[in-house]
């Protein structure tokens, strides 16, 4: 399929470009990977006057930790993230996720970033983000923004992103309290697909949980209500049930080509359960490896 | 806009004008006369549009050809300047393909797997072609081919 849409194309050098780009044009496509746009451009979805090309910036492409902050530029792709030491050692259900995202071709060429600007329902790395209180920092000609990522999800496909910013990346506050974590993808088949259900978990040693799940509403959930049922509790089959019941009134799924409301729900409850105990047993040090599937 | 770009295509320099609409899997097949990149879903989906960018698979039907300026482009025309790679033969031993649409795709995908990790485990070579999709052959073979080579 042709793009019908006429456009210009501008491989910037520098930030500076950028902003001289959007003052020259009215409606810019900032394009990295292209995976997502790429696509939009050829449905139509997408209808820019000018596509901005972002990839020979160079200072977007570092994945690094220090302060106990990790920082991942915009240009850095999921292939990246799934092979980068810091990511493993110290952030490993980063790299869990990442491996669910789509294939090697297109992770080899998909950013975190341009996950999280797409912001479809069905983002990989919203909940990751999300159970991680991760920040995004955004660049305009008035200077930088960094807007926590609950606020960054506005509703399905929108987000807190302003007319004439970028993203420079993502940053995230490594937790001091020793933890560990689950990642896990409902999918119609091993392989690639988009997710029916994702969650995330993370489990802290004081037995505090971060939970949140995607593609059961238009935008990623922290599952709030189930947190405060069983922060700092043992989690007995008693507990786990009440948890289970909990997860209908924290997520909202709907019908679609991929499942039924129904089974979103339940196979959250599901996940739910073996998430936390794939989380609860690495985080003593047993459990699944990660990047082994628990559903 | 259109804008004369220049890259390296299977190891030579090409100078080609293209529109900055214009898809790279369109560029070429239809003016560079390469047919080993196929459209299948024309969504990033089932891979048989699969080139190397940099040593890379990507799609190339989610990629504009004015992107690929400067930069290295390998078909599977382009790998096989020598005759049949090792995986290729161990292909055509396995009688891996059928119809062979998903072929091109699928021998970039398993040689850029091993250009990474000669030592493949089935697992990882299952991941790194579970973007490929084969409605002929159930995947068995193809895996087998690669299995048997690693070995």
């Amino acid at each position: 399929m042709a793009i019908e849409n006429q456009f210009d194309y501008v491989k910037v050098k520098n930030l500076d470009e950028v902003f001289g780009v959007f003052q020259h044009y009215k409606n810019p496509v900032i394009l990295s990977g292209g995976t997502d746009v790429v696509e939009f451009l050829k449905s139509g979805t997408l209808q820019p006057d000018v596509v901005i090309d972002i990839k020979g910036l160079d200072f977007l492409k570092d994945i690094r930790l220090g302060n106990n902050i990790l920082w991942i530029g915009a240009g850095v792709t999921f292939n990246e993230l799934i092979e980068s030491e810091i990511i493993n050692e110290h952030f490993p259900i980063i790299a869990e996720m990442s491996k669910t995202v789509a294939s090697v071709g297109i992770r080899n060429r998909a950013t975190m970033v341009g996950n999280i600007c797409s912001a479809v329902p069905c983002t990989d790395s919203g909940p990751i983000l999300s159970v991680y209180k991760a920040s995004v920092i955004t660049v305009g000609m008035l200077g930088e923004r960094k807007i926590p990522i609950e606020q960054w999800f506005v509703s399905s496909r929108k987000t807190a992103l302003a007319k004439h910013e970028i993203v420079k990346g993502i940053s995230i506050q490594l937790p001091d309290k020793k933890h560990a974590g689950c990642f896990t993808k409902l999918k119609r088949y091993n392989g690639e697909d988009l997710a029916q259900v994702n969650l995330a978990i993370l489990a802290f040693e004081d037995y505090s949980f971060r939970i949140s799940f995607g593609s059961v509403a238009p935008t990623p959930v922290r599952a709030m209500r189930i947190e405060r049922l069983i922060n700092r509790m043992k989690l007995v089959p008693e507990l786990m049930e009440k948890a289970q019941q909990l997860v209908e009134d924290d997520i909202a799924p709907i019908t679609d080509i991929r499942a039924t409301k129904e089974y979103r729900m339940h196979m959250a409850k599901i996940m739910l359960e073996r998430g936390l105990n794939a989380a609860l047993n690495r985080l003593n040090s047993g459990g699944p490896a990660y990047g082994k599937s628990v559903i | 806009m259109k804008k004369e770009i220049s890259f390296l295509l299977n190891g030579e320099r090409r100078m080609i004008d293209v529109s900055s609409s214009e898809i790279l899997l369109e560029v070429l097949r239809d003016r560079l006369g390469l047919n080993s990149p196929k459209c299948g879903c024309d969504r990033g989906d089932c891979g048989t549009c699969s080139v190397m960018i940099n040593g890379k698979t990507v799609r190339s039907c989610l990629i504009l050809a004015i992107e690929v300026e400067d930069q290295e482009v390998v078909t599977l025309e382009g790998i096989m300047h020598n005759g049949l790679t090792p995986l290729q033969e161990s292909f055509l031993k396995h009688n891996s393909f059928q119809c062979g649409f998903c072929a091109p795709g699928v021998i970039l995908s398993t040689t850029e797997l091993l250009a990474k990790n000669p030592h493949s485990n089935k697992e990882e070579i299952q991941e790194a072609i579970a973007g490929n999709l084969c409605r002929c052959t159930g995947y068995s073979p193809i895996i087998d081919a690669v299995i048997d080579l690693v070995k």
